[in-house]
């Protein structure tokens, strides 16, 4: 993995802040921090609360329901989202495949992050309903 | 086994191996202890309380609550060492006061240094770790780098370069009736801009995106109250400004800087000519050639990437010690990180880390407490109220008690991170979090068939959680252990 880049640079490479202007992009980068996860360790917890927003900036996870895997995740996937938007805990886990980082927002700053990022709002939509379509696809 | 690194976090693991009846060299680029403290913050006093008078006892195990800055100590002479120096003129200590308190705490208790021995190099051959030193080699089977976030970081902005990092700021004098650009709205641009107030004919803060503030995010990470008087400022229209801009460009001036920035919202560009700046922008840990050696980082390299325990991800037995251990962030609840970057967290993570490196890899165990099932209850509900470790290391540190054949045994404090995600026989962490509201309450983590439950208990007004109604509710959760 890179040591050093420009971490706005990287985030205008990821579809959900693919629309961002340069400064929006900076601004985007102050306000997410990074965490970092081994393989095997949980991102997402089911029945925890107080998670975030997670965005994969390198690496695979996967998503576990009462620990069978039901989705992976690769980079430029989002998670965490819906416990936040419902205010629920997670319905299951998320687990790291191998080394994972991670742009990180809190949970309660979220709404309004998304608030004042129409834009990123719109991607993320597209991609929840693109979740849907294919969950309901027969 | 070699400790890099004088200040706190070095200082107060090699208190604890040594207690632990570990042999182990303290290394110390530094002539004096006291790491970080000999030059910042610069304008002199912390941002972390030694209260003088506290609920709690001074030199009491609950005082290190009231007390963020001394280092912990297993007998009277080496506790609240920062407190017996203060001159009760406030109760944030000044670095003087700060350096006392160390002095006096590595005197008393003993702890060697070789002072002056400037770490250069690292490697591996044949299971063990080879340092180079100013002062010659030393070999050892484990490494803990206690060597603080302590290099000037500044972002890749075009032209930031030229501008002079916070660690280089001049006298005050220097800055008299002139207009000054701080890049950051962190601690450190607020301290500055704090200090310039009474000098600087307008201060500008600029940084992407707008304050948080610690009472806001009920987080020490954002700007602490006692310097938000440049904040008041900017509310109210006197001169001095707060911008969420980003900086497109620094160039350098005749008598000053043209700074470039784009409104991260309006994105309305704006040319600012100054008469100076200082770019507030953080510091990294100095990891020379680790990350050639394999070990990961991450954050722009600013940290390395740790387990619970705070070693290294992809180089086992290199641990990590100080305000370093921040990069471990553990479960981050509502995005509230616990203290590892200050003294008053990260003092805890010290000693939880000696006790298992002494376990881990010298099979060196300390004592394990068996508690009686009918103690049980108070004993968790008296460690939520009153042990520092929680109350400093919230959603972070846990006392965890198991339940296996063998009864009820007390496993100590340990990182919550990890219990949450270990398997093993049935066992209960106590933690205390913050909710997004601010309201503090105790949390039962309780482990059973192998599978981790969450259970928050109720809040309290003076934060006692030794109630009736706390106790009905964790009887009712660990009654099958209680007979």
């Amino acid at each position: 993995m890179e040591e050093r880049h420009d971490l706005a640079q990287m985030l205008g490479g990821l579809s959900l802040f693919a629309d961002l202007s340069h400064p929006e992009l900076e601004a985007v980068a102050h306000t997410f921090s990074e965490e970092w996860f081994s393989k095997d360790q949980r991102i997402l917890r089911q029945g925890f609360t107080g998670t975030g927003f997670y965005v994969i900036a390198d690496g695979d996870a996967a998503v576990r329901l009462n620990g069978k895997e039901i989705a992976k995740l690769a980079r430029g996937d989002f998670f965490g989202e819906i416990s936040i938007l419902l205010d629920e805990p997670p319905t299951a886990d998320v687990v790291a495949l191998g080394p994972l980082r991670c742009l990180v927002l809190p949970g309660p700053a979220t709404k309004s992050f998304l608030e004042t990022n129409p834009k990123v709002m719109f991607r993320l939509l597209q991609a929840e309903a693109m979740r849907l379509r294919n969950a309901l696809r027969w | 086994m070699v400790v890099v690194g004088s200040g706190p976090g070095g200082l107060q693991t090699s208190y604890t191996l040594s207690r632990l009846g570990l042999p182990h060299a303290v290394i110390s680029a530094d002539p004096v202890p006291g790491g970080m403290f000999q030059r910042f913050p610069y304008f002199q006093r912390l941002i972390s309380w030694t209260k003088p008078y506290a609920p709690a006892e001074r030199g009491s195990r609950e005082y290190e609550w009231y007390d963020w800055n001394s280092l912990l100590g297993d007998e009277p002479g080496h506790q609240a060492t920062v407190a017996e120096f203060m001159d009760g003129s406030f109760y944030f200590p000044s670095r003087a006061e700060m350096q006392m308190g160390l002095n006096a705490f590595v005197a008393r208790a003993g702890i060697k240094v070789r002072y002056n021995c400037r770490w250069e190099s690292t490697a591996e051959q044949e299971g063990s770790f080879v340092l180079g030193t100013s002062e010659g080699e030393y070999r050892c089977k484990v490494i803990v780098f206690a060597i603080g976030t302590t290099t000037p970081w500044k972002p890749p902005n075009p032209g930031l370069e030229l501008v002079p990092h916070y660690a280089d700021t001049k006298p005050l004098n220097e800055y008299r009736n002139k207009e000054v650009f701080i890049v950051g709205k962190r601690n450190s641009g607020f301290e500055l801009a704090d200090a310039l107030l009474p000098v600087a004919r307008r201060i500008i803060l600029g940084s992407p995106s707008p304050a948080r503030i610690s009472v806001v995010e009920h987080a020490a990470v954002g700007a602490r109250a006692r310097y938000l008087q440049p904040y008041e400022d900017h509310v109210f229209g006197g001169g001095n400004v707060l911008l969420d801009v980003a900086i497109d460009l620094v160039e350098r001036l005749d008598s000053g800087y043209r700074i470039t920035a784009t409104g991260a919202k309006s994105k309305r560009t704006s040319v600012f000519e100054v008469d100076d700046a200082i770019a507030a922008t953080g510091f990294t840990t100095p990891m020379l050639d680790l990350p050639k050696m394999g070990v990961a980082v991450f954050s722009q390299g600013r940290l390395p990437a740790l387990t619970p325990f705070w070693e290294s991800v992809s180089v086992p037995r290199i641990y990590f010690a100080g305000s370093t251990t921040q990069a471990a962030t553990g479960l981050n609840k509502y995005g509230i990180p616990a203290n590892s970057a200050a003294v008053q967290g990260f003092r805890y993570n010290a000693r939880v880390m000696a006790e298992h490196i002494a376990a881990e890899h010298f099979g060196i165990r300390t004592g394990h407490r068996t508690v009686q099932a009918a103690d049980l209850v108070s004993h968790l509900l008296a460690e939520a109220t009153r042990a520092p470790e929680l109350w400093n290391q919230r959603s972070y540190l846990a006392r965890v008690v198991s339940f296996d054949e063998g009864g009820i045994i007390d496993e100590g404090i340990l990182p919550l991170a990890w219990f949450v995600d270990s398997s093993g026989s049935d066992a209960v962490a106590v933690s205390v979090e913050t909710d997004a509201s601010g309201d503090i309450h105790p949390a039962v983590y309780l482990r059973r068939s192998g599978r981790v439950e969450e259970h928050l208990l109720s809040s309290e007004a003076l934060h006692q959680f030794e109630t009736e109604d706390h106790r009905r509710k964790l009887e009712d959760l660990l009654r099958p252990y209680l007979t």
